[in-house]
């Protein structure tokens, strides 16, 4: 018992640097891909053919193809094309772009979900298409997509461990490290999990909570 | 004032209106009644550009609707719209509701819009709901908001889209009570509706509509009294005697 706890007082230092570089990926990429989400929306609903068919191409084309794919084409290979990154620019621009597809989708069902009727009102006032967005659409989809949009953030939280593909050293890839060096498996991973559980309950009773409000 | 030339309109292959020819005056309140699916909503919605129409014309004091030029809005400004599901923004209290259109469409100061939105809140008996969000009054109460938020446009009519018809029977009378206020002040009121007490009452004219044409149009009395057409004839004994 005493050479586990002697093994977790020694380890943990080391998983929270990494702990920390797992929120930093989380929140650039979450900062990314909401921005990029965004325009892919906007660009769907916009009512304009051709933005609304290559975001919709985007969408896809981003859908098609596994994150980890994703990280290595921009960070083996962009250098290739004069794009040189580090690692952890590389992993949250990843993350960032291949979580605007989920996000857009996301976006684009709460704008879809505001009915119909609060569009005629707004036009019928003689609102313009961006009044009648910025008025009435977005405050009303935005409250309706949040209970998903804390989904996502859970996701992009675990999936930002996929950045340890590229070398960035956060919490999975310093657990691996610390385990293939000490041998400690069960220690160390159970240490990793309890420490992304840890990071997720915050968002997850956050999720709850949108869902509550949403109810009412 | 509102100029109706040959208006038709097909969704698809349905040929929901086929030539109508109105014309409604300032001041005057027209009630537009048929069966369901007869294009009477279709009607009232090719007024404000809410539909397009296939053809024909429809001119607001001498200016041609057509929602795909940007006059559209200015028509729309002008020409306010009551819905049969009320339609109010459910993210905003019923001020705010009242006051959107003048503060962010016209641009009007804000303070003096608050000013007339309590005003004509008053005036449809809600002055005391001015802070409440529009899902928590009845069917009748956001009705009277709505009528409250189209007046607040300022506008030069007001088109009704079955104003009472998804609302419980007993909260139909205030909102036609506030409708009949209104009429009474000389606004020019287009009315689809089912009510013919209302009509009776209320309208100096009356637009029998049926499977997209008019079929019959004249004085209320007149028309509802002693209608002419016997699809007329069958619709109102219908309507007025169910049973």
């Amino acid at each position: 018992m005493s050479t586990f706890l002697h093994n977790v007082w020694e380890f943990l230092p080391i998983l929270l640097q990494g702990a920390k570089l797992t929120v930093l990926v989380t929140l650039g990429s979450l900062v990314i891909s909401t921005l990029l989400g965004l325009v892919w929306a906007a660009m769907r609903v916009s009512g304009i053919p051709l933005l609304a068919k290559i975001s919709a191409g985007v969408i896809n084309l981003l859908r098609g193809i596994p994150i980890i794919v994703l990280l290595f084409f921009i960070y083996f290979v962009m250098p290739d094309f004069g794009l040189s990154l580090t690692a952890l620019q590389a992993g949250i621009l990843g993350l960032g772009i291949a979580y605007s597809a989920y996000q857009s989708e996301n976006f684009r069902a709460g704008i879809e979900a505001v009915d119909h009727g609060q569009v005629e009102a707004a036009q019928a006032m003689g609102m313009s298409w961006r009044l009648t967005m910025r008025r009435v659409v977005l405050p009303q989809a935005f409250r309706i997509t949040l209970p998903s949009y804390g989904n996502i953030m859970i996701m992009m939280l675990k999936d930002s461990s996929q950045a340890s593909t590229i070398t960035v050293a956060e919490l999975a890839l310093q657990g691996k490290l610390i385990a293939t060096s000490t041998f400690q498996n069960a220690t160390v991973f159970s240490l990793v999990a309890l420490l992304y559980l840890i990071m997720c309950v915050p968002l997850i009773l956050l999720v709850r909570h949108f869902e509550k409000r949403g109810r009412k | 004032m509102i100029e109706i030339r040959g208006l038709q309109k097909s969704f698809g292959s349905h040929h929901v209106l086929k030539g109508i020819d109105a014309s409604i005056s300032q001041g005057e309140v027209v009630c537009i009644v048929g069966p369901s699916g007869s294009g009477k909503s279709t009607i009232l919605r090719c007024i404000n550009g809410l539909e397009s129409y296939s053809g024909g014309s429809v001119d607001i004091d001498g200016r041609r609707v057509d929602n795909r030029h940007a006059s559209i809005k200015a028509i729309r400004a002008e020409v306010a719209m009551v819905f049969q599901r009320f339609n109010l923004f459910p993210h905003r209290t019923v001020l705010e509701n009242v006051i959107e259109g003048p503060v962010y469409v016209k641009g009007e100061d804000r303070a003096a819009a608050i000013v007339h939105a309590k005003e004509l809140l008053a005036s449809v008996g809600l002055a005391d709901k001015a802070g409440a969000h529009p899902p928590e009054l009845s069917g009748g109460q956001q009705q009277r908001v709505a009528i409250a938020r189209a007046l607040a446009m300022r506008p030069k009519a007001i088109l009704f889209d079955e104003p009472t018809s998804a609302l419980d029977p007993e909260l139909v009378g205030d909102v036609l009570q506030v409708m009949r206020k209104l009429a009474g002040t000389g606004m020019t009121m287009v009315v689809v509706t089912h009510e013919m007490q209302f009509a009776r009452e209320v309208a100096d004219r009356v637009i029998f509509i049926d499977g997209g044409v008019i079929v019959e149009q004249g004085p209320a009395a007149e028309l509802l009294n002693n209608p002419q057409s016997p699809r007329t004839q069958d619709f109102l004994r219908r309507v007025l005697h169910p049973l």
